[in-house]
């Protein structure tokens, strides 16, 4: 049975492109993905993503649970502030990328891929060391506003002081008399706000925001364009760019893994990653020859398949065909080349610095 | 959606016009429509030869990769090149800016098996119910 988000028959009226995604019938388009990647990057863009799952920890033993299943470190991270990281296995193995919002030490929002809302719950359910774990995936609706425009869009409908609240940092607040989690986090590399709202207030909310965004060129987006920008940024896209099988070091996020931080799910496994050396690593790559990457693309080295491209697209603010891909670590280092195998056509490729799109800092 | 009289059309959704003794070869609004903006094409070279029903070329959108599937046999004696750094012009105008190749063909009969646009449009809405 395929799921609907609370937005669905606003999607539809407006004459959006639904596609099936993660379960979910989601809008890939409304007027075509450029346009939208355009407006996100220039703009502003509003994005239906009640898809997204929210498991809750609350409780005395709320904080202390969730640092034994999460590789990043909550200790460090105050209340009122977001932290992004994984969920591994005993193995190292990613069950999920996400992001936690910490209310409080006794009460934590975490934010979790659509594809994996039951298989995230079920696991943190059942390793919860002592917090209360609830599912609340379907109670909430989330937008995110993305974009240069974003604050001053979200400030009109809304007397939070939106200043003050910094990059993953959030607040409660009501928007457009809708009460919300409001938080500036986003998967757009742009400025930008996500709101986590009740479930039947998000058609209002939505309704709200597009009539507020108007003379600024605020556009709604589908997830074509929210999947090409995020891979402008290199940020991951669990089922693509990793699964079970692959570790947050073998993709590049060793960054919010905290080894040092005490006992986790994972980390003897990744210690012993780490000392052992990775076999592969995630890599960013631009092709310096025609055509377009896309997911399972086989690396080629002498002809022979050495990795796997995990995601590809032809980057609309730059021009370029880019993608991620993993391959062995000789391959890895910035400058290094390989051919990636399109239909049976060999395309060179070289390893570049990530994220591919650096934003203009305004004059 | 717009599908001129004077064009043949394949249920693959490309579109062939005769021109002298030629065809020329592209997709029909439907198609364009259906992919999205179009990011890149992969076509012959000049002199290729193509065969009926079989995979003459590669369209990609944002999201979807497509194969082209020539409507005739023949050989390629034009290809429109411009395409390459352009393909949004398959977007914009899909039966005269976008066309994709043109087509020596061997034997015009094979035109005959085509769709006429009254058979396409029938074609098309079977597809979407």
């Amino acid at each position: 049975m395929v799921q609907r988000t609370p937005l669905h028959d606003v999607h539809v009226r407006a004459g959006a492109r639904m596609v099936e995604f993660a379960g979910w019938d989601m809008p890939v388009q409304y007027e075509g993905i450029l346009a939208e990647h355009a407006a996100v990057r220039e703009r502003a863009g509003l994005f239906d993503v009640s898809h997204m799952g929210e498991v809750v920890f609350r409780g005395p033993k709320a904080l202390e649970s969730l640092q034994r299943l999460f590789t990043n470190d909550l200790s460090r991270c105050q209340d009122g502030q977001a932290q992004y990281g994984a969920l591994c296995r005993e193995s190292g193995g990613i069950v999920d990328d996400v992001v936690v919002y910490r209310r409080s030490a006794e009460d934590l929002l975490v934010c979790v891929n659509a594809s994996n809302r039951q298989k995230d719950y079920d696991w943190l359910h059942g390793h919860a060391f002592g917090a209360e774990v609830t599912n609340e995936s379907d109670a909430w609706g989330q937008l995110a506003l993305q974009g240069p425009r974003a604050p001053e869009i979200l400030q009109r409908l809304t007397s939070v002081r939106l200043s003050s609240v910094g990059t993953y940092r959030f607040t409660d607040g009501e928007v457009a008399g809708v009460r919300c989690l409001v938080a500036r986090t986003g998967y757009t590399g742009e400025d930008g706000f996500e709101l986590f709202c009740a479930a039947a207030d998000a058609p209002r909310l939505w309704a709200s925001l597009i009539e507020a965004g108007r003379p600024d060129g605020l556009r709604p987006c589908g997830l074509g364009a929210r999947d090409s920008l995020r891979l402008e940024m290199a940020y991951r896209l669990y089922g693509s760019d990793m699964d079970d099988a692959t570790t947050p070091l073998e993709a590049g996020l060793g960054w919010v893994v905290k080894l040092d931080k005490g006992a986790f799910m994972g980390r003897d496994a990744l210690l012993k990653q780490k000392e052992a050396g990775l076999s592969r690593k995630l890599v960013g790559f631009v092709l310096t020859e025609p055509g377009i990457s896309r997911h399972g693309h086989a690396v080629l080295q002498d002809g022979k398949p050495v990795g796997t491209v995990t995601s590809g697209t032809r980057s609309p603010s730059l021009g370029l065909s880019i993608g991620l891909a993993y391959v062995p670590p000789a391959l890895a280092a910035e400058g290094s080349t390989f051919a990636v195998d399109i239909r049976g056509r060999a395309a060179a490729a070289k390893v570049v610095k990530t994220p591919f799109y650096a934003k203009k800092t305004r004059a | 959606m717009n599908y001129p009289d004077d064009l043949k059309y394949t249920k693959e959704h490309e579109w062939c016009r005769v021109k002298g003794n030629r065809v020329v070869v592209g997709i029909t609004d439907h198609a364009q429509d259906s992919l999205g903006d179009i990011v890149y094409v992969e076509l012959p070279e000049v002199g290729d030869p193509v065969k009926k029903g079989e995979a003459f070329g590669v369209v990609e959108s944002t999201k979807a990769v497509s194969e082209l599937f020539s409507p005739v046999t023949g050989k390629v004696v034009e290809v429109n090149d411009p395409l390459s750094d352009a393909p949004e012009t398959i977007n914009e105008d899909p039966y005269e800016e976008g066309w994709m190749i043109q087509v020596e063909v061997a034997d015009f009969k094979e035109l005959d098996t085509l769709l006429d646009t009254a058979a396409y449009q029938k074609f098309i809405q079977e597809e979407s119910e």
